[in-house]
């Protein structure tokens, strides 16, 4: 949010796109995220060559290619730590980590929940795919217990991560989710990423339809999916279903399924979303992979908290008017003595 | 009791060695004492030496911290061989310095901490001070040091615990009297340092006057020793060690690119007090980032890199393993940042507090791929400041990392140093492109004719939006590129890029005879102590000749010649062997090794014998 406004010149999508051929596996779920993402850049309000992309390694990590704005697509894992650098060496940018779940949540695990932490003003989207693509199909962080896959033959035996709930335990500030295939869904997700000051985390469930197709088919298939998809919207109950008739509601601290056309329960009964709520965030990112209940999609937590960058320069700002000085006054400070 | 009129001697130079338990506040009382000493004027080195552990238990062999400081009327270049004194503030000091100690030279040990406890935890079966074995060898003064610092500060209101520790005040309250030293500059520092505990200030101050009139008024002392003003040439100087000059250069590289200095680390001894001393510059626009790891120290200084700034990071060995392949990634990306390596002990976690120079093959070419990087390494704790300036200036003139060596040695030992004035240092002649420079797109890999360095656009910047990476580049465009052609282009353009800088390089200074028996070559830390035996035998006319290297990669372009024009070579190196590889492979010479790898600066005395030796 830091970003210089321009309102001079109004960018297009074509602007956003570079003259690199895109190669990811066609129908890959990616091909979507980059659309919504050329699609909703124009209209950030930011200065098209303060736009940074950085990744580390995979499929989804070719992404900073094919905007044709500054990017870097660096080494496995590191794009949050090399992100963190460019933010700090210039907070005018508006940076933006392009990651999947081996390289953000594995491999990179560690500066992933450290940067969540110190809460930098960067952006995260995690293509979620709970798989290995670019090594050609081996189990991921996110796969679930007993994936088959070439490297897990009788099935994995990994617990895997819920991606909302270690951003959350990581301290993060804006932790939100959603799907390859909800495309207006996902511009919106993006620009309150956008628009959130601190790090926000994105996750996006995305189809690898050559290693893992289908892993989210019951959040995708016309039939089923509004029985399973809980949309997300602040101060409204947590409705779902094709005619919004059943919600969460907390029994206990247990949270259920309750059907409000049952005359034992009325919308009254049903958990309000609040995303300033750490235990309702918390619920939140808890439910995702519990059987019977829905999946939650949209911003799960969003909070103010202090920012990195905004603190570490309040600490230079000050530091420069406790103490002037250059490098001549450091080299002559202290203990000195003069030879003729 | 009454003054005594001790005999005044002069003597040219003086080794002390203070020892004690790491509680004894052993590093604080040289580092007072080399204060002192800076400012009367003589030339010094110092070499601390601590334990790895933070508290090993009181009185054990592990505990001893020491601190070694040569001071000479003369320039030297070393901090000595053997100490003329030891200063033992327990039996564990005593028992592991005793063997290096010069026979007939001086003792003096705190009588107090010789209780039957500390004996047997330094392993005595007997009293040393009781018996004639020390006192055959050594002129020994056992002073009770608790005793008398008890007895002085016995009317203040304080713990005993305190008052016992200013013991180390009245060694160094002694030390002054016996080498004939003001007391005023450390009793003023320690009015400053304890300027919100008076009363610790007071008891430091009242033991510090103690030791200097036990030393005036007993009978014990009959001779104090001056050594005169050294003949420095002309400048105003301070004292400084290694670490402090490397964040010095960096910063002063920084303030003349007119960028901020983006430091990325994570601790790690011995390099943590680069870091310290730059996290305290955010006046001077500073940015220090402790990262989450040494792999994000440094990708945190690539990113900033990227993004503009003059980037750094400071590590050890094992630190410079792990980022390895972010080094990698600086290569293909042709970023400028600078990585410190203040090499210590190794493999693995090694001797953490000891110096060693065996990171040198890690440094040229420890990574994956054809990855060459200029390596540049100090040879005085005071010259770790150019070689940060000058590793800076490569690194955005070059678009390159470059690493910079260190040691131990240096980082934490000090000597006098020339303040150098920022009018007199080189420009660092860091340029961003601000309009694209192909047809219709900025092309990122487009070279400089000169150095090869490619452009560089920053975020930012209207008009030169462009993607880099770790993949292979097209040449020029920074495109990713498979085209086996290609590769080998650029491969061979990376190298080519590295090696010229060896045109930066001035013409290789030989000291002492320029062609004859034996050249002594040296790179790095063992600098003074190979100068310190070349000057020896060159006053014993031995038809030698000694030179340092400053830059390890790329070598400069005269040494071949150089190297021809003696019969033999010698490289003392504190690693089984490493320069003398690279040499033997680059030039065809048949260099000779002196490899001696125990965590201290090989001894002048030493490289002296294996010259002997060599040309007999
Ligand atoms: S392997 Fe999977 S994730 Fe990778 S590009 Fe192909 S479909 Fe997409």
């Amino acid at each position: 949010m830091s970003e210089t406004l321009i309102n001079t010149q109004q960018l297009k999508r074509s602007d956003f796109v570079s003259d690199q051929a895109v190669k990811w596996c066609p129908g890959c779920g990616d091909y979507a995220i980059l659309a919504q993402a050329q699609k909703v850049f124009p209209d950030l309000g930011v200065k098209k060559e303060n736009f940074v992309f950085i990744s580390g390694i995979g499929c989804s990590s070719r992404f900073p290619y094919y905007m044709d704005t500054y990017g870097f697509h660096t080494i496995h894992g590191r794009a949050a730590a090399i992100a963190s650098g460019v933010k700090v060496a210039n907070p005018e940018l508006s940076v933006w980590i392009i990651t999947g779940d081996g390289d953000g949540l594995s491999i990179g695990g560690n500066h992933t929940i450290h940067l969540l932490r110190r809460n930098i003003d960067v952006n995260i989207i995690l293509f979620n795919n709970r798989i290995y693509g670019l090594t050609k199909g081996q189990y991921s962080p996110t796969s679930e217990l007993g994936k088959v896959t070439k490297s897990t033959p009788l099935g994995s035996i990994d617990r895997p991560f819920n991606p909302a709930s270690l951003a959350l335990g990581s301290r993060g500030s804006f932790i939100a989710r959603t799907l390859d295939r909800e495309t207006k869904h996902m511009q919106e997700m993006i620009k309150r990423s956008h628009a959130h000051h601190g790090t926000s985390f994105l996750e996006v469930y995305q189809n690898c339809l050559i290693f893992n197709d289908g892993a989210f088919e019951n959040l995708t298939n016309r039939d089923v999916k509004e029985d399973n998809i809980l949309y997300l919207e602040d101060g409204q109950p947590m409705l779902f279903g094709s005619k919004k008739t059943k919600g969460i509601h907390l029994d206990g601290n247990v949270p259920v399924v309750i059907d409000i056309e049952d005359d034992k329960w009325s919308v009254d009964d049903v958990l309000v979303h609040d995303e300033k709520d750490f235990i309702i965030a918390s619920i939140l990112s808890h439910i995702t992979f519990q059987p019977g209940l829905p999946t939650p999609i949209g911003v799960m937590y969003a909070k103010d908290v202090p920012v990195y960058e905004d603190l570490h320069m309040a600490q230079i700002d000050k530091a420069k008017t406790n103490r002037q000085g250059s490098v001549s006054d450091i080299l002559t400070a202290g203990d000195t003595w003069t030879v003729e | 009791m009454s003054e005594q009129t001790a005999e005044m001697k002069h003597v040219e130079e003086v080794i002390i060695r203070f020892a004690g338990d790491s509680g004894d506040g052993m590093q604080l009382t040289g580092d007072r004492f080399t204060a002192n000493t800076a400012i009367i004027g003589n030339d010094l080195s110092t070499l601390p030496d601590y334990p790895a552990e933070i508290r090993a238990p009181a009185g054990s062999l592990a505990g001893v911290s020491a601190f070694q400081l040569r001071f000479s009327s003369k320039d030297i270049h070393t901090p000595g061989d053997e100490p003329d004194v030891l200063v033992a503030m327990n039996p564990a000091a005593l028992k592991v310095h005793l063997k290096e100690i010069v026979k007939g030279g001086t003792i003096i040990v705190n009588a107090n901490a010789f209780t039957p406890k500390n004996l047997k935890l330094a392993g005595y079966e007997t009293n040393p001070l009781e018996d004639d074995s020390l006192k055959n060898l050594y002129t020994l003064y056992s002073i009770e040091m608790t005793k008398l610092v008890v007895a002085a500060c016995a009317d203040m209101d304080l713990s005993s615990k305190d008052i016992e520790r200013t013991k180390n005040m009245l060694a160094l309250g002694y030390l002054f009297w016996m080498y004939n030293r003001p007391l005023e500059n450390t009793k003023t520092w320690l009015k400053q340092k304890f300027a919100k505990k008076p009363l610790i200030a007071e008891a430091n101050i009242r033991a510090l006057d103690t030791g200097r009139n036990y030393g005036s008024t007993t009978e014990v002392f009959t001779t104090r020793y001056t050594v005169a003003k050294a003949q420095l040439r002309k400048g105003t100087y301070r004292n400084i060690n290694g670490n402090y000059a490397t964040a010095l250069g960096l910063a002063a590289a920084a303030e003349k690119a007119g960028r901020p200095l983006f430091y990325g680390g994570y601790p790690i001894t011995p390099a943590s007090d680069v870091l310290h001393t730059l996290a305290a510059w955010k006046h001077m626009n500073v940015r220090t980032f402790q990262a989450e790891d040494e792999i994000a120290g440094i990708a945190a200084a690539i990113g900033a890199a990227f993004a503009g700034n003059l980037a750094c990071t400071a590590t050890s060995g094992p630190g410079v393993a792990l980022k390895s392949e972010a080094l990698g990634l600086a290569v293909m990306a042709e970023l400028p940042i600078v990585v410190v390596n203040v090499q210590r002990g190794g493999p693995s976690t090694g001797l953490p507090t000891k110096t060693e120079q065996a990171d040198l093959y890690q440094a040229v070419y420890g990574r994956n791929g054809e990855a060459p990087i200029p390596v540049i390494a100090a040879a005085t704790p005071g010259d770790c400041f150019y070689a940060a300036y000058e590793a800076s200036r490569i690194a955005v003139m070059y678009m390159t990392p470059v690493i910079l060596l260190t040691d131990g040695y240096l980082g934490n030992g000090s000597e006098p140093w020339a303040i150098p004035s920022m009018d007199d240092l080189p420009d660092i002649p860091l340029k961003f492109v601000t309009e694209h420079n192909g047809e219709d797109r900025f092309l990122p890999y487009l070279r400089d004719e000169k150095t090869l360095a490619r452009a560089w656009a920053i975020p930012g910047t209207p008009g030169c939006e462009h993607r880099i990476g770790g993949l292979e580049k097209g040449d020029p465009t920074g495109d990713v590129n498979y085209d086996p052609d290609n590769h080998h282009v650029m491969i061979m353009r990376r190298a080519e890029k590295v090696n010229g800088i060896s045109r930066e390089l001035p013409e290789t200074k030989v000291y002492g005879k320029k062609s004859g028996d034996l050249l002594l070559l040296s790179w790095g830390g063992t600098f003074g102590s190979t100068r310190s035996a070349a000057e020896k035998l060159q006053s014993e006319d031995a038809s030698i000749g000694h030179v340092h290297l400053r830059w390890i990669n790329p070598f400069p372009n005269d040494l071949g010649d150089i190297l021809a024009k003696y019969d033999k070579i010698l490289i003392p190196e504190i690693n089984a062997g490493q320069l003398r590889t690279m040499i033997r492979a680059e030039y065809l010479v048949d260099a000779i090794g002196l490899n001696i790898v125990r965590g201290r600066p090989i001894r002048s005395r030493d490289i002296i014998e294996k010259v002997k030796e060599m040309v007999g």
